[in-house]
């Protein structure tokens, strides 16, 4: 049909403007929404899965499971008191130095909680140990030792979470007071010059990996500690927490700096124009008004340090002891789950126990997050709306 | 002012000055000490070649390899899901959205969850549920898929590091300004035409920084791969989805607390923590200038 | 006798509950120069913007009444938005070239619509950058970003970017308050050349620009339409007190 055109164009006509369907239109939204429907499904999953897992052992009644042991002890991860853990100057035993092959074929020797931990099909001389039901085990939790590989095991996380606690207080004795200091001396003192230079270190240490400030705990700072307090067990809590609070030290203080910064500058305006010199205003008006902020940061340093696995298994020692003294060895709630989940038998009872410390571990840093991200933003907000 | 004042003034202006140089201080001194400890070592032959004598001996190529490959399989399963997710939550979803706050409350969590618990649930859902499922599917029950591999190890990191990816890009593609958008909407382009070729191009930065953040971070996380795929020492290089590998951080820490002979193999432990931070270096640095770069590009 | 191009039958515009748009009619004759003038917020821009849907992008807003381009209601279901959009093209207030090169950006409609024939696209964007009086300064430089030219410049070239797709109505939306009085110049004398060919629309809070430039005047005020006529009529004789006190600066 002839249409009237105008320069060669067809006029608006209902046939030039129809609906028209735009297959990659229509593809790349239906896959985009679906892979971001996907991401928060598998974010959600990880939650839940880590959860599920750990339920069995409320569970009564279960039947009895058989544990595999493997062929090489691994006393080193054991809860005994005695175990001086993680020392580089103990030598494993010339029964752990055996090739083996793994069932993909690869050649390995060496420490099996690198090995696949499912060596059902493989191990040599298995030793089968059935356990009681499970009400004990739940029981036992709250009990004070920590037993998982031996004929009667005990669960009891009480002296876990006594390490993870002192290992948090030392760290957080040390960072935090550090940190704030440091951040104000950045936020309110500090020349151009000098914030070129600690910013950038700050960014350098908070990108060391933990593995990294482990390893100079383990090697240099745990010998160089004992010399000088002259105790006995090289790996403490007190090595620990220091190293932790190098980790923890990054956080603190760019939340701190943040929220120092981000006091209106009117009020140190008008503090100085009072007659307050740069320091009391920076000690008495900025850092008050930046309380909320410091607060956040502080509950996000704790929450670093609570969770952090590499620093704990390789400076801390590694023994369940629940004293008060801050030079004897600790074991950490984090450091538990990595030293003993490559040895644990599929769903058996230590596997269950394994994941409930990950859901405690997941549920309080959770909380302070949301503690840390709620509270403070609504103390903030009110704040700065002169409530 | 009173002589009082000022001498409280100046004392508590220089505990807080040394505050921060005691931080610098420390940092300077671990890096002297690793540097020292592994100078003699670190050399274009212990890059390249393999361990030897009980790791005494040799270089420690397979677990730089190792780390390489893990983190290369590990971006791409961030990278394009962490992104489309990203693009999803700035362009198609309502700002007032359930399902767009649910997903940024989710990622915000999953940024500080200990990195452990990615362990566990690498090796609870990854190797155990998929694996033996795998293996009972396609192999009959022979045990192939249900084990710790590189597959599983990278699957767990690239969780870890899923959050950096996101925010990363979403930062990039908040910075293409609206107008664009309503300028190719205006000509005729539609929305996947316009985000294609105006947004994708323009937040390209954003998308470098957030897969150099991710890998910075797989590459030193040692945690989540403890039992799910890395191991000490291998005769040979990973050649499939399904074998097992070395890694650099892994093989610091596993040389530091069990090796037999300290002494013999602690200049290698300094060597191989030097090429560690070297790397970690490296990506992050790349990736802040890449980042300010962008940022002074928004103003 | 010129043809109505564009007819909006009682067209009102919601944000929400609010109303932004008061039962808008309005007969916009082809190939001619049609100027809207108002106060800040009386919903010109608003009424502009429904010419071509791109209110359609904002979530809380609804429209009730018909826009009829040539006798079709742009509004109905069953029109596609985006073929809508390339026959009636937009020239925004603030210049927004892409991050491209200059040719990248005219070539960029072209390109959409399925062009991708190297001289093809070199011939249209040549054409395009001729009609758009911007040729001779940038023909020699037209891989370079558009970023690096002068706000005049670019904002020609976003003319040539939006001719360069070939639409029959082309709505400008202040083009040229963020330029110099050179650069203003210049693109009221294009839009005395495009009108030729095209049906211009213009909002404008510059009332002397609207004399210049333009044949027909509408007067906004507060959402509603207060007064439409020839512009010679409008600004010596206008029939409404309120648009004489506009005009003569009672108010603005």
């Amino acid at each position: 049909m002839e249409q009237p055109t105008v320069n060669n164009k067809f006029v608006f006509s209902r046939e030039s403007l129809k609906k028209k369907f735009r297959l990659s239109e229509f593809l790349s939204e239906k896959i985009i929404t679906g892979v971001a429907f996907l991401s928060i499904t598998i974010i959600v999953l990880i939650f839940f899965f880590v959860f599920k897992e750990s339920l069995p052992i409320f569970q009564s009644g279960k039947k009895e499971v058989t544990k595999v042991e493997s062929a090489q002890k691994q006393e080193q991860y054991g809860g005994d008191e005695t175990a001086a853990t993680g020392d580089s100057s103990q030598a494993l035993d010339s029964s752990e130095q055996v090739t083996r092959t793994n069932s993909s074929g690869q050649e390995q020797y060496g420490v099996t909680t690198t090995d696949t931990m499912m060596i059902e099909n493989q191990v040599q001389g298995v030793d089968t140990i059935t356990r009681g039901s499970d009400e004990a085990t739940a029981k036992s939790l709250m009990g004070t030792q920590w037993l998982p590989v031996s004929d009667n095991p005990r669960y009891g996380l009480i002296p876990l979470f006594i390490g993870t606690l002192k290992i948090t207080l030392i760290a957080i004795l040390f960072a935090a007071p550090i940190a704030i200091l440091a951040a104000m001396f950045s936020a309110s003192f500090a020349s151009s010059w000098m914030r070129e230079l600690i910013k950038p270190a700050i960014e350098l240490l908070a990108g060391f990996p933990s593995v990294v400030i482990g390893f100079f705990a383990l090697m240099i700072m745990a010998s160089f500690f004992q010399d000088i307090f002259g105790y006995d067990g090289r790996l403490n809590a007190f090595v620990g927490g220091v190293a932790m609070a190098l980790a923890a030290i990054p956080i603190i203080f760019t939340i701190t700096e943040d929220a120092l910064t981000a006091v209106p500058r009117t009020y140190t305006e008008a503090s100085l124009a009072l007659g307050a010199t740069r320091w009391q205003t920076a000690l008495f008006v900025v850092l008050p008004a930046a309380t909320p902020g410091i607060f956040a940061a502080i509950l996000l340093g704790i929450g670093r340090v609570f969770g952090e696995t590499m620093i704990a298994l390789m400076a801390t020692g590694n023994a369940a002891m629940m004293g008060m003294n801050p030079f004897e060895s600790v074991r950490t709630l984090a450091a538990t789950i990595g030293a003993e989940m490559a040895e644990v038998v599929f769903g058996d009872t230590h596997y269950s126990v394994l994941f409930l410390i990950g859901s405690l571990l997941f549920v309080f840093t959770f909380t302070l997050n949301a503690i840390a991200e709620f509270y403070v933003k609504g103390i903030l907000v009110k704040r700065f709306q002169g409530k | 002012m009173s002589k009082a004042k000022s001498l409280t003034g100046g004392f508590f202006i220089g505990v807080t000055a040394f505050s921060a140089f005691l931080i610098i201080a420390v940092i300077a001194i671990l890096l002297i000490v690793i540097i020292i400890g592994g100078k003699e070592t670190f050399s274009w032959e212990f890059l390249t070649s393999f361990p030897e004598d009980g790791m005494m001996k040799g270089g420690i190529f397979p677990a730089i390899y190792g780390t390489a490959l893990m983190v290369l399989i590990m971006s791409v399963a961030a990278v394009p899901f962490g992104t489309i997710t990203a693009i999803y939550l700035t362009e198609y979803a309502s700002e007032k959205s359930i399902l767009a706050q649910t997903i940024r409350f989710a990622v915000r969590t999953l940024a500080t969850v200990p990195s452990i618990i990615f362990g566990l649930f690498g090796l609870g859902f990854f190797i155990k549920y998929i694996g033996t499922g795998m293996d009972d599917v396609f192999l009959g029950g022979e045990l192939k898929w249900g084990q710790p591999n590189i597959l599983w190890a990278s699957l767990t990191m690239a969780l870890l590091t899923l959050p950096v990816v996101i925010v990363s890009v979403e930062e990039a593609i908040r910075t293409v300004p609206r107008e664009l958008r309503e300028a190719s909407l205006a000509l005729g382009a539609t929305k996947w035409e316009t985000i294609k070729r105006i947004v994708i191009p323009g937040s390209r930065s954003g998308i470098m920084t957030g897969t150099i953040l991710a890998v910075s971070r797989g590459a030193g996380e040692v945690a989540p791969i403890l039992f799910t795929g890395a191991a000490y020492y291998l005769a040979t290089l990973p050649t499939s989805l399904s074998d097992q590998f070395m890694n650099l951080g892994y093989h610091i820490y596993i040389m530091a607390t069990q090796s037999a002979n300290v002494d013999k193999t602690l200049p290698i432990q300094f060597a191989t923590t030097m090429v560690l931070l070297l790397l970690t270096f490296m990506l992050n640095l790349t990736a802040v200038i890449i980042r300010s770069r962008l940022r002074r590009k928004a103003k | 006798m010129k043809e109505i191009k564009i007819k909006t039958r009682d067209l009102s515009l919601y944000y929400g509950a609010k109303m932004a748009l008061n039962s808008i009619s309005l007969d916009i004759p082809e190939r001619e120069v049609t100027a809207f003038i108002g106060p800040s917020g009386c919903g010109k821009s608003t009424f502009l913007r429904t010419l071509n849907r791109m209110n359609d992008l904002i979530p809380s807003v609804r429209i009730t009444g018909e826009v009829l381009v040539d006798s079709l209601n742009i509004y109905d279901k069953q029109i596609d938005v985006v073929n809508l959009r390339k026959k009636v093209g937009m020239v925004f207030q603030k210049s927004n070239p892409f991050a491209k090169s200059i040719f990248e950006n005219v070539a960029y409609g072209p390109r959409i619509n399925g062009i991708n024939n190297k001289s093809k696209l070199e011939e249209i964007v040549e054409t395009s950058l001729k009609n758009a009086f911007i040729w001779d300064e940038v023909k020699d430089r037209l891989h370079d970003s558009a970023m690096g030219l002068s706000g005049g410049q670019q904002q020609r070239v976003c003319i040539a970017r939006t001719m360069a797709v070939e639409p029959e109505i082309i709505l400008m939306d202040e083009p040229a308050s963020a330029l110099d009085p050179i650069s203003t110049a210049k693109i009221e004398e294009l839009i005395f050349e495009l009108k030729k060919n095209y049906t211009i629309v213009i909002v404008t809070h510059n009332m002397q620009q609207a004399a210049r430039v333009s044949d027909l005047t509408a007067f906004f005020y507060l959402g509603e339409l207060i007064e439409f006529g020839k512009t010679k009529k409008i600004f010596t004789t206008p029939d409404k007190k309120h648009t004489e006190e506009y005009i003569t600066g009672r108010f603005g």
